[in-house]
């Protein structure tokens, strides 16, 4: 109990018996209500996975299962061809985070420090695509995509992810804000502007890097639509396509095990860094 | 670096000391812009390629025939003309709109509610916000099929948890008149964590002592939500909302997965439709003509939104 951060309700109502009891009240139900609305569904599909085929349908369900096997998991692991698909995934994911991190880096580095000739119209271009939502182009960036014959090829995904102004901007503001002083001794020292980048500017700036880096795996691998259009080769697919298209024709048991399988890296992401991820999206709102 | 031995000879005659910096200078900025280009080569192709290329291309291709493999043909507003007289068009951007009402109805005052219960909250503070935002991360197409399966008809959750409240059943997103506020719960499910965690970082920044004063003077628990947090957290409950706009004006997956736009067209939404134009008719043009349109739409409410975060990060 911090007791130091006065909210809504004053802590002289809280001491009161009344308003204790109150307390535990909301407390309970609202501890009942995320279980209920967040945690059960979760629940549901990690407990639906080991149930047997029948058990899954039957009404009224059980909440406990019956049976506990994993053939749904080894079958899904085997049948819908996960391995692949996951590796498939990581692949796209991670060149993504890498070209971001290399090209948007460089980019942001240079319109923040290095004054380029039309930098500022540069940046107003960059900024501008904020106005465009990503989503009403990918049909002419499709085509684009399909022309340079990068169908099917990760570069499909790799490239444009290098294309998000807001990753960018969020690194240029950062490197603004870097003390001057230090990058200019840097450069009295001799370092040129890479030696600076590598090992003054990139070291300070680990925080932005670690938001950027969780923000671009996110991104690849949630997404649907654009992999969905240049993904038509099944080989070559992310598991969010995969699970979709072959969601069609097969049990329902396995089904439901891939789904576990397809969450277990992002929610394990998510676990691992949640300190972090909480905090950036807190900050993220109200700095803007 | 004095190259000074290059100099052409007609130069020679000016004194030497005076020329050189100032041509050195140029020389330096010159090497200094080249430098700086070839950091921002990377980002400035792909930005040309994959932003502002396609953004100028969706404009041209919507008034021309396209097939890929041979050559365009102008054609005029006849994109524009078809894909009005589409019976699916007025009831894609109906479904877009209604979609993103109760989109904001639902997933905008529920959050709100919540942050203010858990500001509230001395305990479990960490709990609360991982579980909240747990949905999130779980990839979109995963929770699609996820309420999906809840919505069966069959085995579905949803309806054994109206029969377990004794609820006349409903028919969910297999329904004309329900899938598509079916599809809203999932939607707002599946996102509001990160809504309820910005929400909870705008309260904590409410100073204390507002509330004080609003309770001597003797204003109750509502009037203090009404007359103290509202206005207080005002700035980003409008910017939450118009990026919702946009967010849910661009909704896909879930329709996609859990109806395919049925029934009866009932979820067909706008970015659907472009999808369908795009790879089930072939048509191009037509997909581009509905993407310039959406485009409008949507850039009018982003310029509106960048116009109050700058506003908003100049008064702060």
């Amino acid at each position: 109990m911090s007791g130091s951060v006065r909210t809504l309700v004053s802590p002289a109502v809280l001491a009161r018996p009344r308003g204790r009891a109150a307390y535990w009240t909301v407390f309970t139900g609202v501890v009942g209500l995320f279980t209920l609305a967040f945690l059960f569904p979760v629940y549901w599909m990690v407990t639906g996975a080991v149930k047997s085929p029948d058990e899954v349908a039957r009404t009224p369900p059980t909440l406990v299962p019956e049976s506990w096997s994993t053939a749904g998991y080894a079958d899904a692991w085997e049948l819908m061809q996960l391995p692949t698909h996951l590796w498939n995934t990581v692949v796209q994911a991670a060149g993504a985070w890498i070209f971001q991190l290399v090209f948007c880096t460089a980019a942001a580095y240079a319109l923040s420090r290095l004054r380029p000739a039309f930098g500022a119209l540069i940046l107003g271009g960059i900024l501008a695509t904020l106005m465009v939502p990503a989503q009403a182009l990918v049909v002419p960036k499709y085509l684009t995509v399909a022309d340079l014959g990068l169908l099917n090829d990760p570069l499909a995904i790799w490239l444009p992810a290098v294309a998000n102004a807001f990753n960018l901007y969020l690194l240029k503001r950062f490197f603004d804000q870097l003390p001057r002083d230090v990058l200019e001794a840097a450069e009295i020292d001799g370092a040129g502007r890479l030696r600076t980048l590598w090992s003054i500017v990139l070291p300070m700036s680990r925080p932005v890097l670690g938001v950027v880096s969780i923000f671009a795996l996110v991104a690849v691998w949630q997404d649907f639509l654009w992999p969905l259009m240049v993904f038509s080769d099944t080989d070559k697919q992310p598991i969010s396509v995969a699970l979709v298209q072959l969601s069609q024709n097969i049990q329902l048991t396995v089904l439901i095990a891939a789904m576990v399988i397809a969450s277990v890296p992002m929610v394990a992401l998510f676990l691992v860094f949640q300190r972090h991820i909480v905090a950036g999206i807190s900050a993220g709102s109200t700095k803007g | 670096m004095t190259k000074t031995v290059e100099r052409p000879p007609a130069l020679r005659v000016r004194p030497v000391k005076a020329a050189s910096p100032a041509g050195d200078r140029r020389r330096r900025r010159l090497t200094d812009h080249l430098r700086a280009y070839g950091f921002l080569l990377g980002g400035l192709i792909c930005f040309a390629l994959f932003s502002w290329y396609p953004a100028v291309r969706a404009v041209v291709i919507a008034f021309q025939k396209y097939t890929p493999g041979s050559d365009p043909e102008w054609v005029g507003t006849a994109n524009f003309t078809r894909v009005w007289q589409d019976p699916e068009f007025a009831a894609a951007w109906r479904n877009t709109l209604t979609f993103t009402l109760l989109a904001l109805l639902i997933g905008f005052a529920i959050p709100f509610v919540l942050a203010l219960v858990l500001n509230e909250l001395r305990h479990a503070k960490a709990f609360f916000r991982v579980v909240v935002y747990l949905p999130v991360m779980i990839p979109p197409v995963v929770s699609a099929l996820l309420w999906k399966w809840f919505y069966d008809p069959g085995a579905g959750l949803a309806n054994e948890a109206l029969r377990l409240l004794h609820l006349p059943t409903s028919n969910w997103s297999n329904g004309a008149d329900t899938a598509l506020v079916s599809l809203v719960i999932v939607a707002t499910w599946a996102t509001m964590g990160g809504t309820v965690l910005i929400y909870l970082a705008a309260l904590q920044s409410i100073p204390g002592e507002l509330y004080e004063a609003a309770e001597l003077d003797g204003a109750n628990l509502l009037q203090r939500v009404r007359h103290v947090t509202v206005p207080q957290t005002r700035f980003v409950i409008l910017m939450l909302m118009l990026l919702q706009i946009i967010a849910t004006m661009q909704v896909f997956t879930e329709p996609f997965v859990i109806t395919g736009g049925g029934p009866e067209n009932a979820t067909v939404t706008v970015l659907y439709l472009i999808y369908k134009y795009a790879f089930l008719y072939n048509d191009f043009g037509g997909a581009c003509a509905l993407s310039v349109m959406l485009l409008a739409l949507l850039g009018a409410f982003s310029a509106v939104y960048l116009r109050l975060t700058r506003s908003g990060e100049e008064a702060a």
